[in-house]
């Protein structure tokens, strides 16, 4: 499935830009950035549930705020992408 | 259900792969080329200069993930094999049925016929689809020559026996498979399979397609706990993946060869996508590779309907499913080996 992860985390202290970087880290390991603090993640149901653990042990509820969406499938039929774009579909051939 | 995992094919020069938390980076000349998260990857194929870090080597190795080099041609090198893993009964069960009497002439059977079976549904193919008078005799005569060595292969007990049945089956679809070329035909013409080196571009694009096979044939065999160099119609030698061959013979026409034809017919490959070497051997050149690589691998995409399982599955997991029912077939849940047969 694709989901959509977007996040604001308070980088205020030194320990909320610790997050950020955290938080964008985790999001890497998992999709790719397609904005800012906005990525995109094709995960199967055990990825998502790791994907959601990880973020939510590293934010501070307090402060942060983190959403996910699930996109409607196939993808490319229902996200419309203006703009500058850089996404790579990773199902796709993969040759560099 | 195993996932059909995507494959990186690496061909630029100087790339550095490595591993970064949970991604995989390919760095080109200090630039970050591509960022994949590695629960997307199967197997990493590099092609020559490609350097590959050794953390994400010991990873690929845990996680059992392929990685293979070849060198610039497309020759295989060497692939990299982390501790044994897969069920040691099942292996147990695979060396003990190679030295049988009973088993490996029953399997071996199977993946000939397979293979022989599905040669012929190309040929009959393209008879179908030229209107040639000349080539529909060549076609018709060839799918005939095919189905009396199905024939022969039934009564048939010996290896010898099949392997030379095989080799002639080999020989009378080689010898029409250039007739299937709609254009440039003199480019594309072949006389028979030359390999090592190939000495024509049919040859030459054959060659290169079947490497690309081979590896995921031996990546399915070791996932699926199987020992990829213990084949049953392939005789034993010291360093041939003889499974990977054996799982191989039934997709080479329809995976391969098909594939070779749409991109000639369709020009994306062309008789100057090719150069010659002194001494005769015809190479891919570079870009044509990648343009090849790209073509296989939404080849592996596209749904086929499996007989065996009586549904759609993608056909890049076919050499899984196919490894799958060998592995049922060597543990006695299964009577036979189901070949892989295509409609």
């Amino acid at each position: 499935m694709d989901v959509l992860v977007a996040y604001d985390v308070a980088t205020d202290t030194k320990a909320g830009e610790r997050r950020l970087r955290q938080v964008a880290q985790i999001c890497k390991d998992f999709g790719q950035r397609v904005q800012k603090s906005v990525f995109e993640c094709s995960v199967n149901d055990m990825q998502l549930e790791q994907l959601r653990h990880r973020l939510l042990q590293c934010m501070d509820q307090q402060k942060d705020s983190l959403r996910i969406y699930r996109l409607v499938e196939p993808r490319e039929r229902y996200v419309e992408v203006y703009g500058k774009s850089d996404y790579v579909d990773f199902d796709a051939p993969l040759v560099v | 259900m195993y996932q059909l995992l995507n494959t990186l094919y690496v061909t630029t020069d100087k790339a550095y792969l490595r591993l970064d938390h949970e991604t995989l980076k390919v760095d080109v000349e200090g630039t970050t080329k591509l960022q994949v998260p590695l629960h997307h990857l199967g197997g990493i194929v590099c092609f020559g200069n490609v350097l590959v870090s050794p953390f994400l080597l010991h990873r690929c190795a845990e996680d059992g993930r392929a990685v293979v080099f070849l060198d610039h041609h497309g020759q295989f090198k060497a692939r990299l094999e982390g501790p044994v893993s897969g069920n040691v009964l099942l292996r147990r069960a695979q060396h003990l049925a190679v030295s049988d009497s009973i088993k490996p002439p029953l399997i071996a059977r199977n993946i000939v016929a397979g293979k022989i079976q599905n040669a012929r549904q190309i040929v009959l193919r393209a008879a179908r689809e030229t209107d040639n008078p000349e080539d529909i005799a060549f076609f018709t005569e060839c799918a005939n020559t095919l189905l009396g060595l199905l024939a022969s292969l039934e009564s048939s007990t010996e290896l010898e026996q099949m392997r030379g049945i095989e080799g002639n089956a080999a020989r009378a679809y080689f010898s029409v498979l250039g007739r299937m070329v709609r254009v440039d035909r003199e480019a594309f013409g072949m006389n028979g399979r030359s390999r090592r080196p190939p000495l024509d571009r049919m040859n030459a694009l054959l060659s290169f397609l079947y490497t690309l096979l081979l590896s995921d044939c031996v990546a399915a065999a070791e996932a699926v706990g199987l020992d990829p160099q213990i084949g049953f119609l392939h005789a034993l030698r010291p360093g041939r993946p003889a499974l990977g061959l054996d799982l191989m013979e039934e997709l080479r026409a329809v995976l391969a060869d098909r594939l070779a034809l749409t991109l000639i017919n369709r020009q994306q490959i062309t008789r100057d996508d090719f150069h010659q070497r002194p001494g005769g051997a015809v190479l891919l050149e570079d870009e044509a590779r990648k343009t090849v690589v790209v073509a296989y691998q939404k080849r592996k995409q596209d749904e086929v309907q499996h007989p065996v399982l009586g549904q759609k599955v993608p056909f890049g997991l076919v050499p899984h499913i196919q490894a799958r029912l060998l592995a049922r077939y060597l543990r006695g849940d299964l009577s036979i080996y189901p070949p892989f047969l295509y409609r």
